[in-house]
């Protein structure tokens, strides 16, 4: 069988923030550059983003890019790469500048410079007080910054293939990556790229968990092809988690609702922040609620008849305070939890938010891995960016409205690697191995022929379960063991998923099919390196691993302040060292994180 | 419709950028859609094409619909 083959200089994957700047930076310098997305590019989850953007710009009170690196690394619990922070944090005005010159409408100060709002995390002077950082476009940021970079890359004449479902990843013998096969939704075939580099772009996999903020698009597809290709993922113990998600939803109460008055129960109607913060109660960090929900919930004083979420509760408010302080909540109570929070409290659970780990790169947006003992050798022609990839400037923790910056600065990076190793005759075409396709034909056909097998649905469902009950917010030695030994049962389920839907056009059973078995690898990934850290640090928190004197946080930098790396292939695990040396600023030094 | 536009719709429906939309065009595809005749069918598709901060700022209210046809597919979604 003959496969069609498209030929470009450069293939991206994924046409969100991270690839569209991307994709803007290699298609400006001239070169013939392909973006693949499995939506139209405005659909892509950066849409969701409102809260802005992180750029010391300055413009409302006085800032300075060491003083974000300071918070980034802190933030991070010292996991992040310095010299890829300074690197982030020292392009940060220049990538918002640049965005607002192709058309991005900020808000403004009365003199027209861009506003800045304050935001978690983000200080002045090195933790002092509190900054305004964050750049918006009123609550649609990251829809007006697709908007914006869209346009762009028209202009640049960039190629989209839209609804086209990226399947594998192509390497040659010597290991170079020479393109992708991907799926066109819409006609059922399967084509070749074949390309001088392969950039991925392809977002979070947040769809792992049974509750999650993300929309259904984040499975994951960049890490699965990633390791289905010998790529091992770093640091995938790290999710971040927003303490109230609507039970069984995923979509977001925001922090607002706790701020004006809401109050957490358990079962017994028992106002359980009390006990674990006295002073702050509600109104503690996202940590702390987010592990006393969950602790409640193990200790079965959960709500519901599966004793598996708790209550936000404002019917105390007035109805009036609730409508003009509050607008949208009672909406989204309704619609997603079926209750009018006027009159009912709403059942809420920790939810998934954010993925800090992912592929690993460095701070030029090269894939590397570890290679005759050293830790980070470039794979060529690979690169990654934005929440696919493992920079890695987040480390074990993300500060809002870093992630955004990460997508401009790295997409932009991983661009601009590809123009200058193209211009320097370091990334020639090189030839298409034989049979480049077939592992992608034989996914897709085992998957077309299976005549009986599990539901798709079901295995998901199974797998999502897993994952939430053992690597949630708050982690429990004996917990992860079962997880990990559950999660490779329900990985075995996945080989044997069959669809009843036999179409080519559209058909989307397939593609789910395909999509989870991205998903597995990532659920495998998280619940194996979860298990393995013995400590607790940033978003990774173990009840075996507590705050002590000799390990504040249950953070043990003596043992592991290192990088997890998992491997695909046999689930074993290596590690690589933390850069603690930036590229010119002093380092960061170790600290117990206390906010 | 043919099963193939249905797939497509469904695709179209449920890879939002807003997980909110994922959720509620699912349910009404499951639940409402085949209640609906031939103009709003076409309607609903018309929605469907719309940027997701306008369709849910319509189906959660914060924006009211101006034209007839499309408010009766929002108050049939919202019901779902
Ligand atoms: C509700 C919510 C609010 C947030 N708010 C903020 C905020 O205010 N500030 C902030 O900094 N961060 C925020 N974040 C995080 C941030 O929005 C994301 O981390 C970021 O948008 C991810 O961008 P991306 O470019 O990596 O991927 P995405 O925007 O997710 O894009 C991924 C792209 O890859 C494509 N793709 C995936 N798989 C394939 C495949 N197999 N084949 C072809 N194409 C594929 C998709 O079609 C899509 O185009 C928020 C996250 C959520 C969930």
């Amino acid at each position: 069988m003959s496969i069609p083959v498209h030929k470009y200089d450069v293939v991206i994957v994924g046409a969100g923030g991270s690839g569209l700047r991307a994709a803007l930076q290699v298609a400006e310098a001239g070169l013939k550059t392909a973006v693949l997305s499995k939506v139209f590019p405005t659909r892509s989850h950066t849409v969701a983003a409102q809260g802005g953007v992180a750029a010391p710009l300055g413009n409302v009170n006085e800032d300075h890019w060491m003083w974000h690196m300071y918070d980034t690394v802190k933030g991070s619990d010292w996991l992040g790469d310095q010299d890829a922070i300074e690197f982030m944090v020292r392009k940060a005005t220049e990538c918002v500048v640049e965005l607002e010159h192709y058309g991005m409408p900020f808000d403004r100060l009365d003199n027209g410079k861009i506003y800045q709002r304050p935001f978690g995390g983000h200080s002045q002077n090195f933790g002092e007080k509190p900054v305004n950082r964050s750049c918006a476009a009123a609550d649609r940021t990251g829809h007006a910054m697709l908007h914006a970079m869209y346009q762009r890359n028209v202009r640049a004449n960039t190629q989209f293939f839209v609804e086209w479902m990226a399947l594998d990843l192509i390497r040659d013998d010597s290991g170079a990556v020479v393109g992708v096969t991907a799926l066109d939704m819409e006609t059922g075939e399967i084509s070749i790229f074949h390309a001088r580099a392969v950039i991925f772009a392809t977002g979070g996999a947040g769809r792992i968990y049974a509750s999650s903020t993300n929309a259904f698009i984040n499975t994951g597809d960049g890490m699965g092809m990633a390791v289905r290709a010998g790529i091992p993922l770093e640091d995938m113990e790290f999710w971040q988690f927003h303490p109230t998600g609507v039970a069984g939803a995923g979509v977001l109460i925001t922090e607002g609702v706790r701020g004006e008055g809401g109050i957490l129960r358990n079962c017994d109607g028992e106002r359980f922040m009390e006990r674990y913060a006295p002073n702050l109660k509600d109104l503690a960090s996202r940590d702390i609620v987010s592990r006393a929900m969950a602790t409640e919930i193990k200790e079965g004083r959960g709500c519901g008849p599966n004793k598996d979420y708790v209550l936000l509760d404002i019917t105390h408010l007035q109805p009036e305070t609730i409508m003009k302080r509050l607008p949208g909540i009672r909406e989204i109570a309704i619609e997603f939890a079926g209750v009018d929070p006027i009159k009912k409290p709403i059942p809420v659970v920790p939810t998934c938010h954010y993925q800090m780990g992912g592929i690993p790169t460095n701070y030029r947006g090269e894939v590397v891995v570890p290679q005759n003992g050293e830790p980070s050798v470039p794979v060529q022609g690979f690169y990654a960016a934005g929440e696919c990839a493992c920079a890695s400037v987040h480390g074990a923790n993300r500060l809002g409205t870093n992630s955004l910056l990460d997508l401009l600065v790295f997409g932009k990076s991983a661009g601009e690697s590809v123009v200058e190793a193209i211009k320097d005759g370091k990334l020639p075409m090189r030839p298409l191995p034989e049979h480049a396709a077939d592992s992608s034909l034989a996914r897709v056909n085992r998957i077309d022929s299976a005549s009986s097998g599990e539901s798709m649905h079901e295995v998901r469902a199974a797998m999502q379960r897993v994952m939430q009950a053992h690597a949630g917010v708050f982690r429990f030695g004996e917990d992860m063991k079962k997880g990990v030994k559950e999660i490779l049962e329900v990985a075995e389920r996945v080989k044997n998923v069959a669809t009843k839907d036999k179409s080519k056009v559209f058909n989307m059973a397939r593609v789910e099919a395909l999509e989870l078995e991205n998903l597995i690898e990532v659920a495998k990934a998280t619940m194996i390196s979860a298990e393995n850290r013995k400590e607790s640090r940033g978003a990774h928190v173990r009840d075996d691993a507590p705050d002590t004197p000799e390990h504040p946080n249950g953070r043990d930098d003596a043992n592991w302040l290192k990088h997890t790396l998992w491997f695909g292939s046999d689930n074993h695990i290596e590690y690589k060292p933390v850069q603690l040396k930036p590229l010119t600023a002093p380092s960061v030094e170790l600290k117990t994180r206390t906010y | 419709m043919e099963q193939h536009e249905l797939n497509k719709l469904r695709w179209h429906c449920t890879r939002r950028a807003l997980l909110e939309l994922d959720i509620t065009l699912g349910r009404f595809l499951d639940n409402g859609f085949n209640n609906l005749n031939e103009t709003q069918v076409k309607t609903f598709i018309d929605l469907v094409a719309m940027e997701d901060h306008d369709l849910w700022a319509l189906i959660s209210g914060k924006v009211e619909a101006t034209d007839p046809l499309e408010s009766e597919v929002i108050v049939a979604i919202r019901k779902h």
